[in-house]
């Protein structure tokens, strides 16, 4: 058999979770599980979980001495796999090589929604770590009954459970002699002290990397199932093109074509090798006929049609008469940013595996969520949930909401016209940049007063965006496909999200806060983008704050320690100041330095940044030297994985900050290739250093995208101390900086 | 359209039939079943495809098959021998020089090819080899650490 070739690790987690291995906490009785078998659904046969209420939805003892850990996350990269492996064994006092997981899968794991909003530690870390300490305790409490002795004189260790005077000792696996136990999760299982932890806290390997670097199989677009065929879709031309031509029977006479499906809008094409497919779409690009109207606003007037054409202001946070109070105060200041459309940019363009056998689909997907995914199928094919499974298998990053349910959808609907067997679909580049749903462009406009002590005031925010969340949530007029059939779904936007407001409130201590989001329908198709509205927001309201510091003639990081109240706030600039040794003199000729703060989502992690540029007034140019991160996401689970993460973050953001903007013009996007989308590669890519709070008595905290916004705005805030510019428009073009003022300075 | 093509693969002649026009991306993952290299443009922009070619990294998402007639193809999957991980698998682990991982391909290609050509790199050399291969989760200053902790290894060989 050729298929699942993943590495051992995971090949051990298919075969453990094929059930009849499964004991311990395990509801389902064994006759469901099928013991052989030679298909891939017999290999991963379905088991579904039950209440999330239960330990066995979460963790699963087998026979051997091996541990699985369910969660309805998907591993998108960012080391949540490693993460919940080790909380679950510290929790549960077993040896870490021992333990397995399961991502994602509606036909094994947890129900958790959508992988999003850095909260998979928080949620599903959650839970994990309360079904590992509900599990030992259970599994102690059986000792204790069949000992006849106390559980307060029993402990356990890596999967022993030994009584304190050594007279009894058992491991979890002969305790259970393959009984099942049916418990629920437990609020009072004791769950260990840091000054115990074994695994949580230290900077556990990721085990999927191993597998990476000897090239074995690893994403969805590694499957491989016997007999599988390839498909390509062809898009339209723009948005709203309509498809006036094409030629069925030059493609079917093309080679190794099985079958080409048209339906209003929708042209897919299915060879037998992938190459095929791949000239297939390319002869269909260049010789099928579309009709489209024009893109409209045109790109240079979008800004203005924002202000002009949005609905009326929501207020997010009111004060009334804060006119009033800016106006009275001793200074007062204002100013507009502006933030373009982004894209996600995946590595890799979006892929599925699919099949259809007997009335059931199966789709191999990297969405970031198994459940609305298999939801919004349902709606889409009129298929009932049941016959649907959705089992998530790595993707290129996806940062967000990029192609990954759109090629799932593509994938179910031709699986359903081409039935009986398995296929693989791959987005071509071009379609992934130019059909992915962008990070909405922004503009935000801000406005405060400063007393004559230099405090501020009042805080007057504006946001205009569009929606920054179209993730499909059970209408299928959220899949691209769904859009372009004969009989098409209509996209129901569904009201505009809160992700354009996030961030919005400034944490800093203000008498006067007041906001206004007004929402706007965008010529772009737009949804979450790495940290939603949090990233222009910040980049606005850390700017701001850095050119009142400038107006009250403060240092920057004194500013903003001044206007904070939160120790942990002041502890990430504190260690920022320390660790840069900020205020020391220590600045180069032609360096500016610059630096900003937020907590994430004002409830996430806290983090602190400081940008060094380095102009080069001769060459009209900037690079950006150095970057150097603080972050608090209370107690660290795995400190390397969350170093990773924060360097990747601001790498990231400072591609976004200074070089990207989806452009288009009346016949569509234009931003289509890395030549048209540049983002950053390594001569341009920073020096970055992140250093740890780690709170090991707090609870952990979301992370992957707390870097986003603030990067930003330090770059802003750098190239300004470096010129004399404030640049207040995205991206941070070296073009925008008055370079005449920078002479005269010199 | 099918030829008979023979290549040299990982220290290997193999012989197959083939269209010789055919990427050699795609012969390479549909009939020798490799996944390291990947699909990233399809224009010789990323980096995801690349193999060395006589020890030259170069992208396979273009280049026809017939192209690498009588060159000598190497792939991530012919790095290691057996468990023994090559210098720069076992510093990419070391430094968790990975997110996502799906340009891993390109980035180890790269850097393989960059320390046979200069055994100690400076920074900007490393730079240099790997400014063709993209990533987009920001990984950069790693994969930078993961060639020079390479470079030490088989110096000190």
């Amino acid at each position: 058999m050729i298929f699942p070739k993943f590495s051992k690790t995971d090949r051990r987690t298919f075969l453990k979770s094929s059930g009849h291995l499964l004991l311990g906490f395990n509801l389902i009785p064994l006759a469901f599980c099928s013991t052989k078998g030679n298909g891939l659904n017999e290999t991963i046969s379905e088991r579904i979980h039950g209440d999330t209420n239960l330990v066995d939805s979460w963790i699963r003892l087998d026979a051997e001495g091996q541990v699985t850990v369910l969660t309805g996350k998907t591993e998108l990269g960012q080391g949540i796999r490693t993460a919940l492996i080790q909380m679950a064994a510290e929790e549960l006092d077993v040896d870490i090589e021992n333990v397995s997981i399961i991502n994602a899968d509606t036909g094994q794991t947890p129900n958790e929604r959508y992988t999003a909003g850095s909260a998979s530690i928080e949620s599903s870390g959650s839970s994990i770590r309360k079904a590992a300490a509900s599990a030992r305790y259970y599994l102690v409490k059986m000792a204790a009954e069949k000992w006849n002795v106390e559980p307060e004189n029993l402990k356990t260790e890596k999967g022993n459970i030994l009584s304190q005077n050594g007279k009894n000792k058992t491991t979890y696996w002969e305790l259970l002699e393959g009984k099942y136990i049916e418990e629920k999760l437990l609020d009072k299982a004791p769950t260990k002290k840091p000054s115990e932890h074994r695994y949580v806290g230290q900077s556990i390997l990721r085990d999927d990397l191993i597998g990476l670097v000897k090239g074995e199989s690893h994403f969805v677009h590694d499957l491989r199932l016997p007999e599988m065929v390839h498909a390509r879709v062809l898009r339209p031309s723009s948005y709203s093109a309509k498809l006036k031509g094409i030629d069925k029977e030059k493609v079917l006479a093309l080679p190794g074509i099985l079958k080409l499906i048209v339906d209003g809008n929708f042209v897919a094409v299915i060879a037998k090798r992938e190459h095929e497919a791949v000239k297939a779409w390319q002869y269909l690009k260049e010789n099928t006929k579309w009709e489209s109207e024009k893109l409209r606003p045109k790109r240079g007037q979008l800004f203005d049609n924002m202000t002009n054409n949005a609905e009326a202001p929501e207020k997010v946070e009111e004060y009334k008469g804060i006119a009033e109070v800016i106006d009275s105060s001793a200074q007062k200041h204002e100013a507009k940013y502006y933030r373009p459309y982004h894209m996600h940019a995946s590595t890799g363009p979006s892929c599925a595996v699919a099949e259809w056998k007997a009335g059931k689909l199966t789709v191999w997907s990297p969405t970031q969520g198994v459940y609305p995914l298999r939801a919004t199928l349902s709606d889409f094919l009129d298929l009932a949930e049941e016959n649907i499974r959705c089992i998530g298998v790595p993707g290129s990053g996806c940062y967000g909401h990029n192609g990954a349910d759109d090629v799932s959808a593509d994938a179910a609907f031709i699986a359903k016209a081409y039935p009986d067997k398995p296929f693989r679909v791959q987005w071509m580049r071009e379609d992934e940049h130019a059909w992915e749903p962008y990070g909405s462009a922004m503009i935000l406009k801000l406005k405060a007063g400063l007393d004559a002590s230099g405090k501020i005031t009042g805080w007057d925010c504006g946001i205009w965006s569009d929606t920054h969340s179209t993730r499909p949530g059970g209408k299928a007029g959220h899949f691209i496909a769904a859009r372009h059939l004969e009989k098409p779904f209509d996209f129901e936007a569904g009201g505009f999200s809160g992700g354009s407001y996030r961030n919005s409130l400034p944490l800093y201590d203000i008498p006067a806060k007041n906001i206004l989001l007004y929402n706007f329908k965008g010529p772009l198709r737009t949804s979450a983008l790495r940290g939603l509205g949090a990233y222009g927001n910040i980049f606005a309201l850390e700017s701001f704050i850095d050119e009142l510091a400038t107006l009250a003639g403060e240092d920057p990081i004194a500013f903003r320690l001044k206007h904070l109240e939160d120790a942990r706030a002041k502890a990430v600039l504190e260690m920022l100041a320390e660790k840069t040794q900020w205020g020391k003199n220590n600045k180069a000729a032609n360096t500016g330095l610059g630096v900003a703060f937020a907590q994430y989502k004002n409830s996430a992690s806290y983090f602190a940044i400081l940008a060094e540029v380095l102009i080069d007034p001769s060459e009209k140019s900037y690079r950006i030297k150095k970057l150097t991160g603080v972050i608090d996401s209370g107690q660290c689970i795995n400190p390397d994985g969350l170093k990773n993460q924060t360097e990747g973050g601001m790498i990231q953001s400072a591609s976004w900050t200074l070089m990207e903007e989806v452009t288009y013009l009346d016949d569509g996007i234009t931003s289509l290739d890395w030549a048209s989308y540049p983002i950053m590669r390594f001569k341009e890519c920073p020096e970055v250093e992140v250093h740890v709070i780690n709170r090991p008595e707090l609870a952990p905290m979301g992370a992957g995208e707390a870097a986003q916004g603030p990067t930003a705005a330090a770059i802003a805030n750098a190239v300004f101390n470096a010129t004399g510019s404030r640049l207040r428009e995205l991206p941070l073009r070296a073009e925008k900086i008055e370079w005449g003022k920078v002479d005269s300075k010199a | 359209m099918s030829e008979k093509i023979q290549i040299n693969l990982n220290g290997k002649i193999h012989s197959l039939e083939a269209n010789p026009d055919e990427p050699l991306l795609y012969v390479l993952r549909e009939d020798f079943q490799l996944n390291g290299l990947k699909y990233g443009c399809g224009m010789q922009q990323c980096g995801s495809c690349m193999v060395l070619a006589d020890g030259e990294a170069t992208p396979t998402c273009v280049l026809p098959v017939s192209y690498f007639e009588g060159k000598k193809i190497e792939t991530i999957e012919g790095l290691h021998n057996g468990e023994k991980l090559h210098p720069v698998q076992e510093t990419f682990i070391e430094e968790q020089a990975a997110q996502c991982g799906y340009c891993l391909n390109g980035m180890m290609m790269a850097s393989v090819a960059l320390l046979r050509e200069i055994a100690d790199p400076s920074d900007s050399e490393i730079r240099d080899a790997l400014e063709p291969v993209i990533c987009r989760c920001g990984t950069h200053s790693r994969f930078i650490k993961a060639v020079k902790q390479a470079s030490l290894k088989i110096q000190n060989h």
